[in-house]
């Protein structure tokens, strides 16, 4: 307890570190998702394609991609844009699935009204198929956050600084608190951000809250 | 691409395979130690996740834990219990059963949640017992979920037995951190490449049984 | 062979009690024709689910042997409950239910439902299992030999009109209307002598349904089975009953009746509306017409003609 007292800042700075590798990794994650879901959701042949490679990303493991990144990357071993690409990956792995099925689940008599009432392709994707999509991409997106925050302090090994360099500081020195700290933290962030995430999603969404009060 | 062709010199090495500290051992402990973990941690799930699909017990208890476990980060379970228990095998195969569980416990539980009412109503109309309902209806219906439970499992636990190398065990994370330690990137650059290809391998191998245990007549499953 | 002692001698205690089980069916069933007692007992049955619904009140209800009893009404007057309580799928919160003389509630619930058929609506079938294996069920349940058990399921297949060619298909493979006919064979597979029908043909087409309907009611004038069926289409429960027992809603019984009676006599509006008498629809009158004597109902639409054709077959009633 004393050493967590004694380095208040250290943590903070480590958490700080952690959310700037998860947080863009999880926003890109869905930025690219939306367009690589509405391809995969459209023509099926590209459907199979991306179903099947994000599927294999997903078995990827972490730690190995971190270490083959850089050389596809052309970046040092220690560089932070690994560990985002990397876990823009995973993310993505999972939310092209999500959004294709979430676009495949409105049901077709809402996009056939739509069509009827005039609206084009572009806009009827825009107010209509991606707002119905939003409770089945948000379920995908919390997953995709608390998994990639947990993620992150794999990087730590490779001395990456996040909270996972509490992990392996904490180790070498034979400082429990140090490690049990990082932990907390990490769920703590994970917990937070989707929670965030959750209520983000029912902000956009005030028609479903209608229906269950 | 000049590291491709270092890492692929390593992977190729005789030497790299059968010296003192023998790829293939390593290889071999690290498929080991992935077993090892499936079995224990399928032994405890997958009745579980049973008993609790059947009973509808314990329902929101599972879908609370399997969400939350995926916070836990496992590189700080893992320090954490060798700092306590000391190095080698025990932290890591603790940490890895205790990532392995939830995908196995959703897997078992959803196949069963998944069974339509009415087929478990018909089943036990006509007689069966409910030891009978489960062996003979509800488990050969799961088991197209399961077996994704035991993939998505399986696919964490390959992935994460390197960090069992950080904590003074063997597997394929050992050549890893001995390239850091040492500089040597073709080192490290091959032992990864090899455990992507072992996990892709994995990954193949259990779609393939997940698609043959699924019964024939139920597509929807 | 050391192994096979124990297994032999519990395969021979298990014959011997069901020679025993068949004897006392046997004089139960002798017993029960010469007494012509009830079969099928509902004594002051109440079923009050914890919330407080009352989904069956003070049922008092005498099922005979051999006949075909309608339970009908509208969703939610408890005939699925009352249905259920005699395989013990439910259980009475008060009353009692016995089955040949013996409270049901003293049975092992396993065994009872092996012995008392049960089709029900969307026929129920293992997705997993094809036709002859579905029908085989009760029969490897109750612990008979395999190829006996398929015997009779090839049987069943034959009586309920299945071709034999669709007995390796799975479930999702047929028509609603085929699960439903594999459902009643199941249910027949182990001849009991009790069928309960929860609404069977409720989920198939019209045509279907009449034709599914007439094969039930030739099965029966064979099998005279005693059949409680359940359904909330008065035609259906017209065309089937020998015996037509109407529920209201909170599980009480309103009306029971043979069809005959029930539409020449219906207790009040309740039934009345029912049957659909309020609006006219069966209040008939023949009329002569150049083509011969047609029945209309009182708005003048054509139902029918008379005498014309051969007497249509009553389900049920002995010839």
């Amino acid at each position: 307890m004393t050493w967590i007292l004694n380095n208040l800042p250290l943590l903070w700075q480590r958490l700080l570190e952690h959310l700037t590798l998860a947080a863009p990794a999880i926003v890109l994650s869905l930025l690219l998702a939306i367009p690589l879901g509405w391809i995969a959701y459209r023509y099926r042949l590209s459907r199979w394609l991306l179903v099947t490679l994000t599927g294999l990303l997903y078995a990827i493991p972490s730690l190995p991609l971190f270490v083959v990144l850089p050389l596809i990357l052309g970046t040092g071993i220690r560089d932070s844009i690994n560990v985002v690409a990397a876990l823009t990956l995973y993310g993505l792995a999972l939310m092209v699935r999500s959004v294709s099925d979430a676009l495949a689940a409105v049901p077709a008599v809402v996009v056939d009204a739509a069509q009827a009432q005039g609206f084009g392709a572009w806009r009827r994707f825009w107010q209509v198929e991606l707002p119905l999509a939003i409770p089945a991409l948000t379920a995908g997106l919390r997953v995709v956050t608390v998994s990639t925050v947990s993620l992150v302090t794999v990087s730590g090994v490779l001395g990456l600084p996040s909270l996972g360099l509490l992990f392996t500081d904490g180790f070498q020195r034979g400082i429990p608190e140090e490690i049990l700290a990082g932990m907390v933290l990490t769920v703590v962030l994970a917990l937070v951000l989707d929670a965030l995430v959750a209520l983000l999603g029912r902000a956009l969404t005030p028609w479903r809250r209608a229906v269950k009060a | 691409m000049n590291y491709f062709s270092e890492a692929w010199t390593w992977l190729t090495d005789p030497l790299t395979w059968t010296g003192a500290d023998a790829l293939a051992a390593r290889l071999t402990e690290h498929l080991l130690y992935t077993l090892l973990v499936i079995v224990v941690s399928a032994l405890i799930a997958i009745p579980l996740g049973w008993w609790v699909g059947h009973t509808g017990r314990g329902r929101n208890a599972v879908v609370v834990l399997s969400g939350a476990a995926r916070a836990i980060p496992s590189l700080g379970l893992v320090t954490l219990l060798a700092l306590w228990m000391g190095l080698g095998l025990p932290a890591p195969i603790i940490t890895l059963v205790v990532l392995a569980i939830p995908p196995l416990l959703a897997g078992a539980y959803s196949g069963i949640d998944a069974v339509p009412r009415e087929v478990t109503d018909a089943a036990r109309a006509q007689g069966m017992s409910e030891w009978q309902i489960l062996m003979k209806v509800e488990v050969p219906l799961s088991l197209g979920l399961l077996m994704g439970g035991v993939r998505s499992a399986a696919l964490q636990v390959v992935s994460t037995v390197m960090l069992a190398a950080y904590v003074g065990a063997g597997g394929l994370g050992r050549p890893l951190f001995l390239g850091l330690k040492t500089q040597d990137y073709a080192m490290m650059l091959g032992a990864s490449i090899l455990t992507v290809g072992l996990a892709l391998v994995l990954d193949v191998v259990l779609s393939g049984i997940q698609r043959i245990v699924r019964p024939r007549g139920t597509a929807a499953l | 062979m050391r192994g096979a002692g124990p297994c032999r001698e519990a395969f021979s205690r298990r014959a011997a009690l069901g020679h025993v089980t068949r004897l006392v069916n046997l004089w139960v069933g002798v017993t029960g024709a010469l007494y012509g007692g009830p079969v099928i007992d509902f004594q002051h049955v109440s079923k009050e689910y914890p919330d407080g619904t009352k989904a069956v009140n003070n049922v008092e209800l005498h099922l005979e042997k051999g006949a075909c009893t309608v339970l009908v009404g509208s969703s939610g007057c408890g005939k699925t409950t009352l249905l259920r309580m005699i395989n013990r799928m439910v259980d009475p919160t008060k009353g009692q239910v016995l089955v040949n003389g013996q409270d049901v509630a003293t049975a092992d619930p396993v065994k009872l439902r092996r012995d008392v058929g049960y089709v029900m609506q969307g026929s129920g079938l293992l997705p997993h299992r094809t036709v002859l294996q579905n029908i085989q069920t009760v029969p490897l349940l109750r612990g008979e030999p395999k190829d006996e058990a398929l015997r009779r399921a090839k049987l069943q297949m034959k009586n309920v009109g299945l071709d034999a060619s669709m007995g390796h298909r799975y479930p999702a493979q047929l028509s609603g209307g085929q699960q439903q006919r594999v459902g009643v064979a199941r249910a027949l597979a182990a001849d009991p002598d009790i069928l309960l029908m929860d609404e069977p043909f409720g989920a198939v087409d019209p045509l279907v349904r009449a034709e599914l309907q007439a094969e039930l009611a030739r099965l029966q004038a064979e099998l005279k089975k005693t059949i409680v069926f359940v359904t909330h289409d008065m035609d259906e429960a017209l065309a089937l009953g020998d015996r037509i027992v109407v529920l209201r809603a909170g599980g009480e019984i309103v009306q029971d009746a043979t069809p005959a009676e029930l539409v020449a006599n219906p207790a009040n509006d309740f039934v009345r509306t029912f049957l659909g008498m309020a609006d006219g629809r069966r209040t008939l009158e023949v009329r002569s017409t150049p083509e011969g004597q047609v029945v209309t109902d009182r708005f003048g639409r054509p139902l029918g003609v008379v005498g014309q054709q051969e007497k249509p077959m009553e389900p049920g009633l002995p010839a």
